[in-house]
């Protein structure tokens, strides 16, 4: 199998407290702690995991700037066979439809036989996979959990929904699928794995190179008017008393909300 | 080119509750850009529930197993006949997993998992949760039709009271690359956090994978779902599904509950916008009280199971 699997980088929101800007325009960036984000790293040791099993290749693609490369050798090793970076000041900006735009034009570069994306990253919209899907006008699965083999041109995936049920899908190859975390274990880098991939070459494609210009911020039909963080709130009203008179006041409150009927 | 189309889930003949959520706030949408409310379902049995939420027109699409590309072609067919300008999607797994396809089809913006939404200038301008929910973003979404996914519980469903919404048909294009063998339903009883009406929730405080039978217990017994924090989940205590926060979801229950959890700011910043959170923690000092409602400092090992039968002896007199 081919495999291209589209990694973001991201503020770690398990390190970062998250704080707006002045003018509200963006969120502060100076000290964020960034990493690649999370549910990508499953689609990338899922990836693996599937070439380990039957031969092939992982890509890894990312958009962005110099701090993206570094992304994309942590990717690299981490295992996968080569990386791809995209870097263009016209595609700052973007919405899902616009980085799906770019995605695309890099998968049409090569011929894979499978996409993989995190099931969404930091801006927790979950989208650029089912568009970019729908560019390439192939089959796509979100929330996905389990990948296997049916067929040669068929997997049968598992897909998390509602209810803790699990749908299982017959999906026919080229096709994208979204990850969903816990899928696997991503396997652990260290510093010796990225230092053995620091010589290899990550090719940088542009606009130009990628024939996109229709992605950006111009293009962009989802704009972001200003950020804001929530308060805290003032904090609980403390109850006090034994075991009974604490679950007694607490079912109180619950037939008060409504949640005992 | 007018009005809001409502992509509706059906199940056992009945709206879910995540469309109902969307039809209602569709219907303001469609009070300030004009137009009528418009919904979309597989079949015409529920016309008559979704002219109680306002909808004048259902579309029925005969698409009876989940498929993202038989509906993908059904909701354009239906865009390219009413020309909506607002596209809803209740916030369900397959409406987000539809959303984006639809999107690219139409070549149109989506804004996801959004918890207010208004009609501005002829503009979509929507509120979301972005970094784990650790902060927010408006956004603007122009371009015809502007598609939102709309967060469970965000949207309260109300009904408008009105007449059965005229049917008519569209001819989906059945033809898909993937298809639907079964759906796997886990423990019996259990329910998502995502649309959960009340989450009970369960830490590091609970010392032990075992013990989360405390938190299933009152969860069950109360009629809600079971949340975990990320500890227990990395520990292996429960599955990922259950996680509240970072790489969980953004849950917004009109109850939380949370027993055993410190608070470590991503859990607070993807439960914090519950509704009403009662949190219990033996450390009176715990993150969780900043954004509790009500806090119960004491020993969850005895207030867990006091609390399952108090729950339990309140639902038996009704």
């Amino acid at each position: 199998m081919e495999i291209l699997v589209c990694v973001k980088r991201v503020p770690d929101s398990a390190e970062n407290e998250i704080s707006v800007s002045s003018d509200g325009r963006d969120i502060k960036r100076e000290d964020l702690v960034y990493s690649v984000n999370e549910w990508d790293n499953y689609a990338v040791e899922e990836a693996i995991q599937i070439v380990e099993r039957e031969g092939g290749n992982v890509t890894v693609v990312s958009i962005g700037d110099a701090g993206a490369e570094e992304i994309v050798r942590r990717e690299m090793a981490m295992g996968a066979n080569q990386g791809v970076l995209i870097t263009d000041p016209a595609f700052e900006g973007s919405d899902g439809l616009g980085t799906a735009k770019v995605l695309k034009a890099a998968a049409n570069r090569a011929k894979y036989d499978l996409i993989l994306t995190g099931a969404q990253a930091d801006d927790g919209a979950g989208q650029v996979g089912g568009m970019l899907a729908a560019l390439l006008d192939w089959p796509y699965a979100s929330l996905v959990n389990r990948i296997e083999r049916k067929d040669d041109a068929t997997l049968r995936i598992g897909r998390e929904i509602e209810g803790g049920n699990q749908e299982i899908n017959d999906i026919d190859t080229p096709c994208v699928l979204s990850i969903q975390t816990g899928i696997n274990e991503p396997r652990y880098v260290g510093i010796r794995g990225i230092r053995k991939v620091a010589s290899l070459e990550v090719p940088v494609l542009d606009s130009a190179a990628l024939g996109v210009n229709d992605a950006g911020a111009a293009a962009a039909k989802v704009r972001r008017v200003d950020y804001f963080v929530p308060e805290l709130g003032a904090g609980a009203e403390m109850l006090e008393g034994s075991t009974e008179e604490l679950a007694d006041k607490v079912v109180g409150l619950l037939k008060a909300k409504g949640a005992i009927k | 080119m007018a009005g809001v189309l409502v992509f509706c889930e059906v199940k056992d003949g009945k709206i879910k509750k995540a469309s109902r959520e969307a039809l209602s706030i569709g219907r303001k949408l469609a009070e300030s850009a004009g137009g009528d409310l418009v919904a979309i379902a597989n079949d015409k049995s529920v016309a008559e529930e979704a002219g109680r939420y306002g909808a004048k027109k259902l579309f029925a699409a005969g698409v009876t197993q989940y498929s993202t590309e038989a509906w993908t072609s059904a909701i354009k067919q239906a865009c390219d006949e009413v020309k909506p300008v607002v596209l809803l999607f209740g916030g369900t797994s397959n409406g987000r997993d539809l959303a984006p396809r639809v999107a690219a089809r139409l070549d149109a913006g989506v804004a996801s998992d959004v918890d207010q939404l208004s009609w501005n200038d002829g503009k979509l301008r929507a509120r979301r949760p972005v970094y784990s929910g650790k902060a927010f973003a408006t956004v603007d979404v122009t371009g015809t039709p502007a598609i939102a996914t709309t967060r469970p519980n965000a949207f309260p469903a109300e009904e408008a009271g009105g007449a059965a919404a005229e049917v008519a048909d569209v001819n989906a294009s059945m033809d898909s690359k993937a298809k639907l063998l079964e759906t796997k339903a886990p423990e019996a009883g259990e329910l998502t956090i995502a649309e959960a009406d009340i989450i009970v929730s369960g830490g590091r405080g609970l010392k032990e994978a075992q013990n989360f039978s405390l938190i299933k217990d009152l969860a069950h017994a109360i009629g809600g779902a079971v949340g975990a924090s990320r500890a227990t989940v990395d520990a292996g205590w429960i599955d990922h599904q259950h996680q509240v926060g970072q790489t969980g979801r953004v849950v917004s229950p009109n109850l939380y509950i949370a027993a055993g959890i410190s608070g470590a700011i991503q859990h607070l910043a993807g439960m914090s916008s519950s509704k009403h959170i009662i949190a219990i923690n033996k450390d009176p000092e715990a993150p969780i009280f900043r954004v509790a409602d009500l806090g119960v400092v004491g020993d969850l090992f005895t207030v867990l199971p006091a609390l399952t039968e108090e729950v339990k002896k309140a639902k038996a007199h009704h």
